[in-house]
């Protein structure tokens, strides 16, 4: 009975003790792999510049695109403020001008950003909710 | 317009029945006789919501635009075999066809389960017609297949062109039937909670719908993964997405719970725990479900934007946690007397091993997944997390998995006595470790953790080959499905590894070099087919030696709705995959144009069938067995 209690007692102190570990572990490199969501206006306003990967959201500028063999530069703009994407990879089939999309890169500083992806989306209607928000009641 | 109208009145039916067999099952419970009427009633609220579903089926078939949901999601000259599989590629018609599911399975459930306590059969009915009603409820009032139209429209908007793809046909109806097979165990994991019925003879019968809804997710995810690879055209096929997340989970959790009844089989422990991952399993299931329908989370699942059905689920959802927690402190009363000792070198440790593994896994994809949502709702930030923070931490827990893996299954259950003889074991491990070695040297990369983490997969690859030879024969279905397991595992991390792409920015006539290769983008040929236009672009590529191959990549402009998809160009062989894409970039004349070489891409579908095949394999004993 005795060895019974003292093999749960461990038992029990390892799960616990596996359980805080694997939490702190997880939390820990949550708050360093995370991506954040701005807007061109927040990028604007940041107090220094982010370094960390970042997504960007507005509309594509029209006449903004200008294409070469390896890249692709354009604008995204939330009708406040607009900052300068480039970007060298695949593109989505629905990345045009005056459509949403979601950048994700690095800031150069804050007017420039080098995208390493640019967001797929499934739907010609469907604008990301993030997009939607930044640009407000347009 | 007459199948519109029988599909809703057999949906009204339907959930008179449900009520019905729900009274009927309670009387009987009192009584302690199963009333003879619930099984034909069950047969016919089974009949009812097959003929609500036909109804709907022939709706589209028919283009029958006065049904509000045929108009959202058909058109007229869309494909017949699109037409039938649009059925479900929508939010209100993929919910009939969950229930649809629900039903069938608690038909098969009553007809499967003549020898088993009858207090047991019938509470588990009862509580499987409360998940059939919730899901009735939710159909009629919140997403109604049936609404009427008027006046009718002359064509309808059409299919997200996205969906029109026979894998995508196939992905929703497989991988109903293995959540569904979830709510199924989550009954009657309850019902066994209060007859104390969770005893080895249980733990055999609930095998059987553990083992069928397995499989197939395994096969859902699989079809929904091979989907993304060659339709979305970003050349992976796991991209740690939120709605891919949410499969995943039931998965993992179903797969501790196919190991943790072994357990309850063979020595009757762990009873709490299995409570527990039966409803974890639906739990999550069901959240998957929430996630996914209620526009949370953004993807080609989030058919419409409707708060209030996100709600409806989130309540019914707590309702059933609740009550099952309720159940679990109530009536789960450990009354094992007799002290099974356990000691460490035994199947059963390491079973419970395994488990721990997977839900520290579970765990990572969870927080993962919610955090996230979390974060937005309480304070308004909008972040999201990708690959780096999945692979960082199942990458390291990965290796000792896969190496207790290999160990674990060769264990004896009670007590190991015989641990000196499994010194060939430690033969294998360093065999294993020099063919990684010999990987690294060649491929000129290395990385300490990739290098190790190629040596377990080799590690557990070798010892369940060798476990085919071994002299007992009968676990033919275990040995199958580990040994899918480790090629999986092998050749995801090979095809990582060993992956190479290029993307560029062509126009027609251009060429680009890629390694030994030459890109040469020859031409375009223009076609109209039945409901697109075909843009089809001819690349030529030849390598060093002179071997020539010819891709057509595939742009479809579809008309109704308007949407541009890209179909790859994809040369298979057993060793690579040479894969192709093109994108259009709107009023410019350069294409987008990306070209990957994935080695052993088709070893990961072949050892992802190889895994559900084992499960299929053991369902079958289990079958024949009685």
């Amino acid at each position: 009975m005795v060895k019974k209690v003292k093999l749960r007692i461990v038992f029990l102190l390892a799960l616990v003790l596996s359980i805080v570990l694997s939490v702190l572990l997880i939390l820990k490199s949550l708050e360093k792999d995370v991506v954040f969501f701005l807007s061109p206006t927040d990028i604007k306003n940041l107090e220094e510049i982010e370094t960390k990967k970042i997504r960007v959201g507005g509309m594509v500028k029209k006449k903004s695109i200008s294409i070469n063999s390896d890249k692709i530069n354009f604008i995204v703009t939330d009708f406040k403020n607009e900052i300068n994407v480039s970007y060298s990879g695949s593109v989505p089939n629905l990345f045009s001008e005056n459509k949403g999309v979601v950048a994700e890169g690095f800031l150069q500083d804050r007017n420039y950003l080098k995208a390493v992806k640019i967001l797929a989306k499934h739907d010609e209607n469907y604008m990301p909710p993030e997009v939607k928000e930044a640009l407000g009641d347009k | 317009m007459l199948a519109n109208h029988i599909g809703h009145y057999s949906l009204v039916i339907g959930l008179l029945t449900s009520i019905l067999i729900f009274l009927l099952s309670l009387k009987s419970y009192k009584s302690q006789i199963i009333d003879k009427r619930i099984f034909s009633i069950s047969f016919l609220q089974l009949f009812f919501v097959l003929i609500s579903f036909l109804s709907l089926v022939i709706c589209f078939v028919i283009s029958d635009f006065s049904n509000e949901t045929v108009f959202n999601n058909s058109h007229t000259n869309k494909p017949i075999f699109y037409k039938i599989s649009g059925t479900w590629g929508n939010h209100e018609g993929s919910l009939l066809l969950w229930l649809l599911v629900l039903t069938l399975f608690l038909f098969l459930f009553l007809i499967n389960s003549k020898n088993e306590l009858k207090r047991y059969r019938i509470l588990t009915v009862v509580f499987q017609q409360v998940i059939i009603i919730g899901f009735f409820l939710f159909v009629l009032i919140t997403s109604n297949p049936f609404n009427y139209l008027f006046p009718i429209p002359m064509e309808g908007l059409g299919l997200n062109p996205i969906l029109q793809d026979p894998a995508l046909a196939i992905h929703p109806p497989i991988l109903y039937v293995g959540y569904v097979g979830s709510s199924l165990i989550f009954s009657a994991t309850l019902a066994a909670v209060i007859e104390n019925y969770i005893s080895k003879n249980w733990a055999k019968n609930i095998k059987i719908w553990i083992l069928i809804s397995w499989i197939f997710l395994t096969i859902g995810i699989m079809v929904g993964s091979i989907w993304a690879y060659y339709e979305l055209g970003w050349g992976g096929f796991w991209f740690w997405d939120p709605v891919e997340n949410v499969s995943l989970m039931p998965w993992i959790c179903l797969t501790a719970l196919l190991h943790c009844i072994l357990v309850l089989e063979k020595r009757e422990l762990l009873k709490s725990w299995t409570i527990i991952l039966s409803i974890a399993t639906f739990t999550l299931s069901m959240c998957g479900t929430f996630l996914v329908r209620s526009g949370i989370l953004n993807s080609v699942h989030t058919f419409a934007n409707d708060p209030s059905r996100g709600i409806f689920i989130l309540c019914f959802l707590f309702f059933l946690i609740i009550i099952a927690l309720i159940i679990f402190f109530i009536f789960n009363k450990d009354k094992q007397k007799d002290y099974k000792k356990i000691y460490f070198f035994s199947k059963e440790v390491s079973i419970l091993v395994n488990n721990w593994f997977l839900m520290y896994f579970l765990s990572v994809v969870l927080i993962g997944t919610l955090y996230p949502i979390f974060l937005e709702v309480l304070i308004d930030h909008k972040i999201s997390v990708g690959p780096p923070f999945y692979n960082k931490l199942i990458v390291p827990f990965l290796i000792f998995f896969l190496i207790f893996m290999s160990l674990g299954p060769n264990l004896k259950w009670i007590k190991e006595t015989n641990i000196k003889n499994k010194f060939q074991l430690f033969i294998f491990f360093f065999i294993s470790l020099i063919i990684s070695f010999i990987i690294y040297k060649k491929i000129g990369k290395t990385n300490l953790i990739n290098t190790v983490l190629i040596a377990a997969s080799f590690y557990l690859f070798i010892v369940t080959i060798k476990d085919f030879f071994s002299k007992e024969l009968y676990n033919i279905s275990k040995k199958l499905s580990h040994f899918g397991f480790s090629m999986l595992i092998l050749s995801i991390l090979l095809n990582g590894i060993l992956s190479t792409e290029a993307i560029i920015n062509l126009k027609v006539g251009e060429k680009f070099t890629f390694k030994n290769e030459q890109i040469f983008f020859k031409s375009l040929e223009n076609n109209q087919k039945e409901n697109y236009q075909s843009v089809v672009g001819y690349f030529k590529v030849e390598d060093d030696k002179k071997n020539i191959s010819l891709f057509k990549p595939e742009l479809r402009i579809y008309d109704q709705p308007v949407v541009i998809t890209s179909e790859a160009d994809i040369k298979t062989t057993f060793f690579r995959d040479r894969f192709l894409v093109m994108n259009t970039i709107k009023g410019n004349e350069y294409f987008n144009v990306r070209y990957q070489v994935k080695p052993f891409m088709i070893w990961i579908w072949i050892s992802t069938l190889l895994l559900a095949i084992g499960g299929f394999l053991s369902l079958y004993n289990r079958l024949y067995e009685k």
